[in-house]
């Protein structure tokens, strides 16, 4: 079964865990930057958000890529190979979501990879602000929505 | 021979559709006709074969060598010379002719000369074909001397390329900045500082006038009274939409062929997709030839749904295109010059190379520039494409551009 981050910003105290998890899960220097999750503080209303890629079906990365770097794995994250990637960036202006972002230092693409079945964020959030469960009950879909006011083509897919 | 779907090319544009076709039909018969001798590749990855860091396997846009196979897509090497609408038939290169249920045409564009002497001597090169890509690597090097004509987006892409061979690099724009049509004043120029610092020499409004032969070299004459002696000259002047094959198919071509919503063009059962095809644009509401990637292959993907029978139509293509000119990265999206009664916000930080624009339509996002930012830029695609309402948001945006990314999170979380 597939399986999905659920992000409840309610339960979020800004802790920063999950940032400083996920940086050390792919041996990126710790540098909230970089991580593939951040988290988003909105100050006049103490919130914050925690925000990284829904692993979405249109997939617009993995589409625009010109040199098949990007393919989906068994849960269905979109994973990007470094031996294909050539840094050409174009990826990070597709997704509508700014979830894949560009490294300089590497001079690759970076974006959650769902950590391979066991998402560091998840297990690092001390207040159950970030869940991995059942694809399907997740919370993402406000996200979907704005999605599919994005999508290129019709509600179809192919 | 005979397909249930033909598709005339093998660039993005191509691969997406024949991919979609399947998905959407298991059972039809799909050919692909590829007037190049490659396996379908992508023209944008040309650049990372010249810095050296891919091979032109690396520019295949699939990499698994079955793939086509596997999905049973027939790629064969073949270019169409024309297109019979009325009998559905195509005509071969190499004197064959295949029967077409539907077709596609993806056959995308072609690079554009200036109208100038001496383009036809050794040592004169596009940056278009894998082709070219030898043949600019057998020159260009350490210590060797290039000028590259044209510094738009596609000539801005081979700079970068060419500057990291360890050339001596001269960029020449007939226009007042580099970028010209991706980027405005201020940041066109600020992207011909960086590039001067780092030892490019860029002449912007000045034109090539000239080529000639000069002992084993070239001899590059300016309009300015210069000139300057090159190993390689490099030129990226524009391109123009492939439309030979069906000027005689009744297909209505204007900067492309003319496609409507579905992708398809005024006669029946021909579609096209890609650089060669003027469709949907997301902004203006009117028709455009937007020659980027992502365009591309959606592009092909809509029309196969359509000619696969299920019915989808696109909303249209937004022109966007990112850009790393020696380590400088910059954006552009939709209509970033603004319109009548828009408003537009502005951040530019000149000592450090950062500058941001957004442009609105009352309070929605219509259009941005961006520079030395790369951190969830894709947002800004977002929220042009779903016309998001920004509410209070706008005004934050407009004290602060670069709050793109809040605003886009504040609306949908
Ligand atoms: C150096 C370079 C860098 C680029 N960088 C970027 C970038 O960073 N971002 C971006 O968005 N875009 C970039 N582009 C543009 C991008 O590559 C194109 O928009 C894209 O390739 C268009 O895809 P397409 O399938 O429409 O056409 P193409 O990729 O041009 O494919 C057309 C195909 O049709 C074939 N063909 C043509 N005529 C015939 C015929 N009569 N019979 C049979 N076959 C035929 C060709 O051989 C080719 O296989 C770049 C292009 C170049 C050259
Ligand atoms: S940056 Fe890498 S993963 Fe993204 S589109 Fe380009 S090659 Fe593909």
């Amino acid at each position: 079964m597939q399986k999905s981050l659920h992000i409840n910003p309610d339960n979020c105290t800004g802790c920063y865990q999950c940032v400083i998890a996920c940086s050390d899960e792919h041996g990126d220097d710790f540098n909230p930057i970089k991580s593939r999750i951040q988290v988003f503080r909105f100050e006049d209303e103490g919130r914050y958000v925690p925000y990284t890629c829904t692993q979405c079906d249109e997939a617009w990365c993995q589409k625009a890529c010109p040199t098949d770097a990007i393919s989906a794995d068994a849960d269905g994250a979109k994973i990007v190979s470094e031996a294909l990637c050539v840094g050409c960036k174009v990826c990070t202006i597709a997704c509508p979501f700014g979830t894949i972002n560009y490294n300089a230092d590497s001079g690759k693409v970076n974006k959650c990879d769902l950590c391979g079945g066991n998402p560091a964020c998840v297990k690092a959030c001390p207040t159950d602000a970030i869940t991995f469960i059942d694809a399907n009950t997740t919370g993402f879909d406000r996200m979907r929505d704005w999605a599919a006011k994005t999508d290129a083509g019709s509600q179809t897919s192919a | 021979m005979k397909a249930d779907y033909v598709i005339v090319g093998a660039g993005p544009a191509a691969v997406s559709a024949a991919e979609t076709l399947r998905a959407t039909d298991s059972k039809g018969s799909i050919l692909i006709l590829s007037g190049e001798k490659h396996a379908p590749y992508s023209r944008m990855a040309i650049p990372y074969v010249l810095t050296g860091m891919i091979d032109n396997e690396g520019t295949h846009l699939r990499k698994n060598a079955n793939h086509f196979e596997q999905h049973q897509i027939t790629v064969q090497h073949d270019t169409v010379t024309n297109v019979e609408s009325s009998s559905k038939t195509l005509a071969l290169g190499g004197g064959g002719s295949v029967e077409y249920g539907k077709l596609l045409i993806a056959t995308g564009a072609s690079p554009v000369n200036p109208p100038i002497n001496g383009l036809d001597l050794p040592g004169v090169h596009h940056c278009w074909t894998l082709e070219d890509s030898d043949a600019i690597s057998k020159i260009a090097g350490e210590g060797s001397n290039i000028v590259l004509m044209g510094a738009g987006f596609i000539g801005c892409i081979v700079l970068e390329a060419l500057a990291s061979s360890g050339a001596n690099l001269t960029v020449v724009e007939a226009e007042d900045r580099m970028v010209p049509r991706m980027m405005n004043e201020t940041a066109g120029n600020m992207i011909k500082d960086w590039c001067q610092n780092k030892g490019i020499n860029v002449l912007t409004s000045t034109r090539v006038s000239g080529l000639s032969k000069s002992d084993e070299k070239l001899l590059v004459t300016m309009d300015n009274g210069d000139s300057q002696i090159a190993d390689l000259v490099v030129v990226a002047t524009g391109v123009r939409a492939n439309v030979q094959c069906v000027k005689s198919s009744g297909v209505e071509i204007d900067e492309g062929i003319k496609v409507d919503e579905f992708m398809q063009s005024n006669v029946s059962d021909i579609y096209a997709a890609g650089d060669c095809a003027q469709g949907l644009d997301f902004s203006t509401g009117g028709w455009s030839v937007h020659a980027i990637q992502p365009t591309a292959t959606e592009h092909g993907r809509i029309a196969a749904l359509n000619m696969a029978g299920k019915e989808a139509a696109y909303k249209g293509s937004l022109n966007m295109n990112i850009l790393d000119t020696a380590g400088l990265i910059s954006s552009s999206f939709g209509e970033w010059q603004g319109v009548e009664r828009g408003e537009i916000a502005e951040v530019i930080d000149h000592d450090n190379f950062r500058y941001m624009q957004l442009a609105f339509n009352g309070d929605r996002l219509i259009g941005a520039l961006t520079l030395g930012r790369t951190n969830n830029i894709g947002i800004l695609r977002g929220l042009i494409q779903s016309r998001t309402a920004l509410g209070v948001w706008k005004e934050r945006l407009l004290k602060n551009p670069n709050r793109i990314a809040e605003a886009y999170i504040a609306n949908t979380q």
